[in-house]
């Protein structure tokens, strides 16, 4: 059993997390929660898992020192970027596609916002016979084109979603309303560490893999361990994926958030930095939200931050103060991701931009004897096109 | 007041409930229809407070819960509303339990009661998180009804029967609210007889509750039977006397031989 001590019984890291869901869904939470259990003590279970990682993914991913990006302390980035499909997505849909198989669930459905999960579903949907459907909000099926032609070229069903905000938020709504009509057979393969219990727990144990080889290569390639860790917080699965194995540690954990325009602007997506506590998609965690409790629009250039809430172990990362959130404006990650390209000849995701502008911020002002180890989430080719765009606009 | 509700319910057999989204398209209008499904025979109404992230409903009530608020309302509206129909009908509040956490939980109970408001659904608090919410709703004497689903094992079912009051909310089949597929009636039967020996509170079927038929199919066990999306496909697009005509329309249809005439 590799559960560590939180969450709790009822799924809550502190008072965060729970199961907030329509009654029809607590079976299936409940199934799903045995499945988990059974197959996190199976050793064969996470051969199966391991052995993917290394033959279909292309773990583990290599550690890289990313010099003429560094100020005065050493950079190394974590190349996620590297995986197969290009994030680190695929490390949780692997898994959960593992475990739906286990169940004898008959199909997979997923949401997605920048298109990165939707194709990391659709490729283990590919890859073990599972039809899979995709919900995805208008607005992000018209930004994120590329990304939907990939997931219709492995066979994925794209739905269009045209309720709310027509973004991330809602399509997850939608996953959730069409899990409910079809709970019997269909496995939702929820995105990051959000979601109610055991989502987040689940998703954690997926991705910590991250965390789990970078602590060894910290080791084994810089003889020591980093000073600080650095992530960007979407939903919070790849910064939870390479904070976990260094919580017992004495090293800093920085979580970046997106700021968009700025934390105060009203246009950001900075659920821990601008938003309180409240209830959304099955957890309780912080959130952007007005007064009354209605969840906000929100916005950042990185479509895969532009989400209003944010998982619930971060939330009691945040009051425990074991982490710090910060947040990088939509300017800021932009500067880094050019730099980062033309200084070291790697392309990142927009949303590890964010990561990678505190990186450097956090590089300036420790020693070289320190060490800052960065998650590089994902690579940046799906972002190319958009940002091409807003530089021949301004 | 969850008494009164409850006698309410035991007035007719099987009892109409319809549920309304508050606000749509106008306080106004909620209010007037609410008049005419009382006059039509309603024996309790269910009251939507909008909300624009509703996991448990379909596009209907999703879509009315948008218009609400596109005009504005706000947990406090709904509120002063049911002030104004507290002694015309008994009223159950239906919202998604962020709203009643930012309003403030203690706050709400007390504030809900105050306005003659006899419960409060919260389909997104079941028996995992009833523990944090129940005692308050009940210390200030705020009936809780519980949904039970198709896919509640029967064990479960019968703990959310005992810790339910006011009602008991039967969810008629899988999936969200809305007005398009029938209700299960032999799942349903089956599983109403299981809630009979756990509970004597009134057993209410709701989700897809559309037409006099699927009335005549629930009435032989059911005490209740709700009905939000086909009445609020009914009135859309209309407002004021022409939305109370065509919702006595709906009612005429739906409750046969004990329609009371609007
Ligand atoms: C490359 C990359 N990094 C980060 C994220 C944000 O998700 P999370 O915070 O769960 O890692 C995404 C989401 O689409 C992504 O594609």
């Amino acid at each position: 059993m590799r559960a560590s001590a939180q969450p709790d019984r009822r799924g809550y890291f502190g008072a965060f997390g729970g199961r907030f869901v329509p009654e029809v869904l607590a079976f299936a939470l409940d199934e799903l929660e045995s499945a988990v259990d059974a197959a996190f003590a199976d050793d064969a279970f996470w051969s199966d898992f391991h052995g993917l990682l290394c033959s279909y993914v292309g773990r583990p991913s290599p550690v890289y020192r990313a010099r003429r990006f560094e100020r005065c302390a050493p950079v190394v980035v974590k190349r996620e970027d590297l995986n197969h499909t290009g994030s680190h997505k695929i490390n949780n849909t692997l898994g959960q596609a593992l475990l739906a198989r286990r169940m004898g669930k008959e199909r997979l459905i997923a949401e997605t916002g920048a298109g990165q999960h939707g194709v990391a579903t659709a490729t283990v949907g590919a890859k073990f016979g599972f039809p899979v459907d995709v919900y995805m909000g208008a607005r992000d099926v018209e930004r994120q084109e590329p990304n939907v032609a990939l997931m219709r070229m492995l066979g994925a069903r794209v739905h269009s979603v045209t309720s709310g905000t027509q973004t991330l938020k809602d399509a997850t709504n939608e996953a959730f309303r069409v899990w409910a009509a079809e709970v019997e057979r269909t496995f939702y393969v929820i995105g990051s560490v959000v979601g109610a219990h055991p989502y987040p727990y689940m998703v954690r144990e997926f991705q910590r893999v991250i965390g789990d080889e970078a602590r060894r290569q910290c080791l084994e390639e810089h003889g020591r361990l980093p000073s600080d860790v650095v992530a960007c917080v979407g939903g919070g699965s790849n910064a939870i994926g390479i904070f976990t194995a260094f919580l017992g540690d004495d090293v800093r954990l920085w979580g970046v958030e997106a700021a968009g325009k700025g934390t105060q602007s009203g246009e950001t997506a900075a659920s821990l930095s601008a938003g309180s506590i409240g209830v959304l998609h099955g957890s309780r965690s912080y959130l952007l939200q007005t007064a009354d409790g209605q969840v906000c629009e929100t916005h950042s250039v990185s479509a895969g931050l532009d989400y209003p809430g944010v998982g619930p172990e971060h939330a009691y990362l945040k009051e425990s103060g074991r982490a710090t959130y910060v947040s990088v404006r939509d300017d800021e990650a932009l500067t880094a991701f050019h730099d980062f390209a033309a200084a070291e000849g790697i392309v990142p995701a927009l949303e590890s931009a964010h990561a990678l502008a505190f990186a450097r911020t956090l590089s300036r002002e420790r020693n070289s004897s320190d060490l800052v180890l960065v998650n590089l989430s994902g690579r940046g080719d799906k972002d190319l096109a958009y940002v091409r765009g807003l530089s021949s606009g301004a | 007041m969850s008494s009164r509700l409850e006698s309410a319910l035991r007035k007719h057999k099987p009892a109409f409930i319809p549920y309304l989204m508050a606000g749509d398209p106008d306080l106004e209008t909620t209010e007037a229809v609410a008049h005419a499904v009382r006059a039509c025979g309603a024996a309790a109404l269910e009251l939507g407070v909008p909300y624009g992230d509703p996991l448990a409903d379909g596009p209907t009530i999703a879509a009315a819960g948008q218009r609400a608020l596109e005009r504005g309302t706000r947990m406090c509206d709904v509120l002063a509303l049911a002030s104004r129909l507290r002694d015309a009908i008994p009223i159950v509040l239906f919202t998604y339990y962020n709203l009643v956490h930012a309003y403030g939980l203690e706050l709400f109970a007390q504030d809900a009661v105050r306005s003659g408001v006899a419960g409060a659904i919260v389909p997104d608090v079941t028996l995992e998180e009833l523990d944090d919410v129940q005692p308050i709703f009940e210390k200030h004497g705020l009936a809780m009804p519980l949904l039970v689903a198709p896919t509640t094992p029967a064990q479960r079912a019968g703990t959310i029967a005992r810790r339910a009051s006011g009602f008991v909310y039967v969810v008629s089949r899988l999936g969200v609210t809305g007005a398009s597929a029938a209700p299960n009636v032999d799942a349903l039967r089956g599983q109403i007889a299981g809630l009979r020996e756990a509970t004597r509170l009134p057993l209410a079927v709701g989700f897809g509750i559309s037409t006099r038929k699927h009335v005549e199919a629930v009435a032989p066990f059911a005490d209740a039977f709700i009905v939000g999306s086909a009445l609020i496909d009914a009135y859309s697009g209309t407002s004021g006397a022409d939305a109370v005509r065509r919702v006595e329309l709906l009612a005429y249809e739906l409750l046969g031989s004990s329609f009371r005439g609007g």
